[in-house]
């Protein structure tokens, strides 16, 4: 039998394959279960850093400019991603407001923190401090991160409120949209390739 | 049976965080140090029981009001189900039907989905194996989108605060509705899709 780290496993249906050579915009799939083995890679690391600085600009501009600004009969309010969590923070219903906090901004915060430090440290060839626990992270992370859903969220909210009021949409919902891109161009599971491009366990 | 190695049968298994190919009796990943497991513990049963919480806090959470309308002195309350018809009659039934989708479609078919996927491996039945294998994936794709109606209340209650004139406020049963979504979440986290795969294995 070959070395093990030449072996793939579909994930889902547990199928043994030599792992397959892919160049970029490829993909295999497994034959069994006809789930995606792994993608070829479209960017480089330093691509990546470099889009996981611009996330982290977006990101800051997403979170302290309002998504949304209203006006009726001369009162104005806008509203940050923060103030919307907030909003939901009331009593009973609390707990909900974390989740929603977790998902549109503790979650991508913390993706794109992790992923600029081990993208930094792999730029100079080397495992970041904490890699494995910061690997892990991210994948754990992955499911809860809802960017997507905030925007169309955001878009409903404008349309919803667009029939009683004036509606404005803000700076922070522009930055918003092209972090939600970034994010799921650097936040995939492509990063799982540092595990193998960074050298192999000492086991 | 159809000629692909398994794993089991090469004595390896795969580390779900990290992907690494470790050995089968390994309880720790030797690359990541996360636990492996050959299938994810008591998936059938964590499945249920997520997935049996998710449905009883859908009733609350189509019953109670998600949302308080104060507007130029009368105020109304507001349902999932009863603001989707409020779209509807105002003539946007797009949005109507995105809400629709995303907060009434998307978790029943959660439900009806997982459920059927339980069902059959319980019984370790060989039918349709391809087909359930990309509904399982499907519904892992689609869960997250019923966040939507919580986020939409959230933006809309912290913007609509105008003292007398007007205001909205989040009710109890958005609460509901979020741990739905939640539990949906967990129990395709925990669903094991390999398990449907096994009926072709295991004691044959």
């Amino acid at each position: 039998m070959k070395d093990r780290s030449d072996l793939t496993i579909c994930e889902h249906c547990d199928s043994l394959y030599e792992t397959p050579l892919l160049q970029k915009g490829e993909a295999a799939y497994c034959m069994r279960c006809d789930a995606i083995l792994g993608r070829g890679h479209r960017l480089s690391i330093e691509q990546l850093l470099a889009l996981s600085v611009a996330a982290a600009v977006l990101f800051v501009f997403a979170n302290i400019f309002p998504v949304i600004s209203i006006s009726l009969q001369g009162l104005s309010n806008q509203v940050t991603l923060w103030q919307s969590v907030e909003a939901l923070a009331q009593g009973r219903i609390t707990l909900i407001a974390l989740v929603a906090g977790l998902a549109i901004i503790l979650a991508p915060l913390l993706q794109i923190a992790l992923l600029f430090w081990l993208l930094l440290h792999a730029h100079w060839g080397v495992k970041a401090p904490g890699f494995k626990l910061c690997m892990r992270t991210l994948e754990h992370l992955r499911p809860w991160s809802m960017l997507e859903v905030c925007l169309l969220g955001i878009l409903v909210a404008i349309i919803k409120l667009g029939g009683m009021l004036d509606v404005h949409p803000g700076l922070g919902l522009w930055a918003m949209a092209m972090l939600m891109v970034l994010i799921i161009l650097i936040a995939g599971k492509d990063i799982r390739r540092l595990w193998d491009e960074l050298g192999e366990p000492s086991a | 049976m159809n000629g692909i190695p398994l794993a089991r049968e090469h004595a390896v298994c795969l580390c779900h965080t990290c992907g690494y190919v470790c050995p089968a009796e390994a309880t720790v990943c030797p690359r990541c140090e996360a636990a492996i497991h050959a299938r994810k513990p008591n998936s059938i049963a964590r499945t249920w029981a997520f997935l049996l919480a998710g449905l009883i806090f859908y009733i609350p959470a189509n019953l109670l009001p998600v949302m308080y309308t104060t507007m130029f002195g009368s105020s109304s309350q507001n349902t999932i189900m009863s603001g989707v018809i409020e779209f509807f009659e105002s003539g946007s039934w797009d949005i109507a039907l995105l809400i629709f989708i995303a907060s009434v479609a998307v978790p029943c078919l959660k439900f009806a989905v997982l459920g059927t996927l339980l069902v059959t491996v319980q019984r370790r039945s060989r039918w349709a194996m391809r087909e359930r294998a990309r509904l399982y994936r499907f519904i892992e794709l689609i869960g997250y989108w019923s966040m939507l109606d919580v986020l939409v209340v959230a933006l809309v209650a912290a913007l609509v605060q105008f003292r007398e004139l007007s205001t909205i406020e989040p009710r109890i049963g958005i609460l509901f509705f979020g741990l739905v979504v939640v539990m949906t979440m967990f129990a395709a986290m925990s669903f094991d899709p390999r398990l449907i795969w096994d009926a072709e294995v295991e004691d044959v």
